[in-house]
């Protein structure tokens, strides 16, 4: 076998590539799948969002709609009621967009208004100054925390804390800069304004409703019961008797991270199943080789015969060498793969994990993949009669 | 210890059929040296065939060592082939690229011959044929005599009852097919049944009786050394 090298190396060569890509998809679905929850965690886990009605579909930043069935109250009733058993906090927020200018500049931005509980929810954290207080929210006062991407566009690189910008005309003190949470698909986190909720409602807006309230599960497995405790609390206070009924709407978290999770899935597999194939042509590439082996070495098979190679010894070696062959390309392919996966996360800024189990899988196919397409040409050399192998030139 | 009886052997393909041994029978005593001679097509190497029980008989009884050969199975023939049988062919059959020390050892491996005596016993034949101190050389690095040396240390290695050798000479310049003649003679002065297919009356000689094979039949069956052919 070690015999033409360049032979081998090219039956195996099917199989390496096989194996490769299988390990590299594998890890890098594992990896994308695993970024993925972890973007959608990073604006807070355990999620669950309550919505006026009308607004249903729109996320975050939901436009000025006329649905005003939300209240402050309802954030409190659930924040406080002995009904709702699963939930940890409670955050009430009023957003709308609105043109916000500082220095010579402008913008037209998100203003959201909060309580303090909100960047504890949403984990939000400042890296310059401070966030919005329980104190700014009880006395409506007039400051603003930005996003980096307002700082931005409205200041550059100076720090902004201390001076003032002007939200739909009216004057506002910047008491903090949020730090970067990078661009997500629902919306830039980064390209906001937070005022107290109070001042958002009474001083800017005008408003005695919310446009929603985010209510964190205490943890993942109560999410389903969190959701239903709420619901019912809702529907109670809004004295409305059946849920197809109601005036508002609860987005769960979990919805966003399963289909998620299922689509990145799905695609893995599928990409998979293709690389899988691959797999079946290179055993193809190495039950040809074999064929070939095999008729090469009729006369050392007729040879071992007279000597007294029964078919099963005949079997088990040519088995052994095609599993010898499968094996340590799907041992290559490993590597190949792995260094794949390592490559391609760097280039496309995905973390780099290593699939143990596919790992162990892609070693164990690679053996039976030996043994499947192994096991024809073994067959017919253990088929053949001596006497004519014997003579075969 | 063995005995062909009625032996009769005949191809059927297609509508053709053709006899190669008709109702043959002999018998080989243990220790004989045993030349079966005749020109192509007379069915010597069908009957060496049968012999090595590489085949089996169409009718009639091979007994060999009190066992009957003919209705065996594969694997039971296998067995007797790896135990009871010594090949040597004409050309030598070793396998390449293989040294001559682990050419030796092959049949061991279809034995179970446990792993620590099997290197020892492969040194012992090898040496008793001379090869002492080519045991790592390759078939490619081996004169013609010297791979059938190697053949015959192969041959030898699980102690067979018959070694049954195919134009042993055929394949070798006169000078070293003396030399393997004068090792088969050797090893039957030491008890060794040979029986040897050969055409070349020359090396039919060796041996002390030759069976004379023609169209499928025993013509004649006598004493070796100066045998005149009565065709």
């Amino acid at each position: 076998m070690g015999v033409n090298k360049l032979r081998t190396g090219l039956a195996m060569l099917g199989i390496i590539i096989g194996i490769g890509s299988v390990i590299a998809l594998v890890s890098l679905g594992q990896s994308s799948q695993a970024a993925v929850t972890n973007q959608i965690e990073s604006l807070g886990a355990n999620l669950l969002t309550i919505s006026p009605s009308s607004q249903r579909g729109e996320f975050i930043q939901g436009g000025a709609g006329s649905a005003t069935t939300l209240t402050l109250e309802d954030a409190q009733a659930i924040a406080s009621s002995p009904s709702v058993t699963d939930v940890s906090n409670v955050s009430p927020e009023y957003s709308r967009r609105a043109q916000v200018t500082a220095g010579g500049k402008n913008t037209n931005t998100s203003i959201i208004g909060v309580q303090a509980i909100y960047s504890t929810l949403h984990k939000v954290s400042v890296a310059e100054g401070q966030f919005i207080s329980d104190g700014d929210d009880a006395r409506q006062l007039k400051v603003a925390v930005l996003g980096p991407t307002v700082v931005q566009d409205l200041f550059g690189e100076t720090n902004p804390v201390g001076a003032t910008v002007r939200i739909s005309g009216q004057s506002f003190r910047v008491i903090g800069v949020t730090v970067s949470k990078g661009g997500t698909g629902f919306g830039n986190a980064d390209d906001v304004i937070y005022v107290p909720l109070s001042t958002a409602q009474k001083v800017l807006f005008g408003a005695t409703s919310l446009s929603s309230i985010s209510v964190q599960a205490k943890s993942s497995a109560v999410m389903t019961a969190a959701e239903d405790e709420v619901g019912y609390l809702l529907l109670d206070r809004h004295k409305i008797s059946s849920p197809a009924n109601a005036d508002f709407s609860i987005f769960s978290q979990n919805d966003i991270l399963n289909t998620a999770s299922s689509v990145t899935g799905t695609f893995t597999a599928l990409l998979s199943g293709i690389a899988a194939i691959s797999l079946i042509v290179g055993g193809i590439g190495i039950m040809n080789i074999m064929l070939v082996t095999v008729t090469e070495r009729t006369r050392e098979i007729g040879l071992r015969k007279a000597l007294g190679a029964k078919k099963k010894d005949i079997i088990a070696q040519f088995l052994i060498e095609s599993i010898i062959l499968t094996f340590v390309g799907g041992v290559l392919g490993m590597f190949v793969g792995i260094l794949l996966s390592f490559v391609i996360s760097k280039i496309i800024s995905l973390p780099f994990t290593i699939a143990f189990g596919s790992i162990l899988l892609a070693i164990g196919v690679s053996g039976a993949i030996g043994i499947l397409f192994g096991w024809y040409p073994a067959r017919k050399a253990a088929n053949l009669q001596p006497i004519e192998a014997l003579r075969y030139e | 210890m063995i005995q062909v009886s009625h032996v009769s052997k005949i191809y059927n393909t297609g509508e053709v059929e053709t006899v190669a041994l008709d109702d043959v029978s002999f018998s080989i005593d243990k220790g004989e040296f045993v030349a079966i001679m005749g020109p192509s097509g007379s069915g010597k190497s069908t009957l060496m065939h049968i012999l090595g029980a590489l085949d089996t008989p169409t009718s009639g009884k091979y007994i060999l060592d009190g066992q009957g050969v003919g209705s065996l199975n594969d694997d039971e023939l296998a067995e007797i082939r790896n135990k009871k049988i010594g090949f040597v062919f004409q050309a030598f059959n070793l396998l390449p690229r293989t040294s001559a020390l682990k050419n030796v050892m092959i049949p061991m491996m279809y034995d179970a011959t446990p792993k620590e005596e099997r290197i020892p016993l492969a040194e012992k034949y090898l040496k008793m044929v001379g090869l002492a101190d080519r045991m790592d050389y390759t078939s490619s690095q081996l004169s013609g005599g010297q791979q059938q040396r190697v053949a015959i240390a192969r041959a030898l290695v699980l102690n067979p009852s018959i070694i049954l050798a195919d134009e042993p000479t055929g394949n070798i310049a006169s000078a070293q097919a003396e030399e393997i003649m004068a090792i088969f003679q050797k090893l039957n002065k030491e008890g060794h049944t040979i029986i040897m297919i050969t055409h070349e009356p020359d090396i039919a000689e060796h041996a002390k009786r030759i069976i004379h094979v023609k169209d499928g039949k025993i013509v004649k069956d006598g004493n070796g050394h100066r045998q005149r052919l009565i065709i």
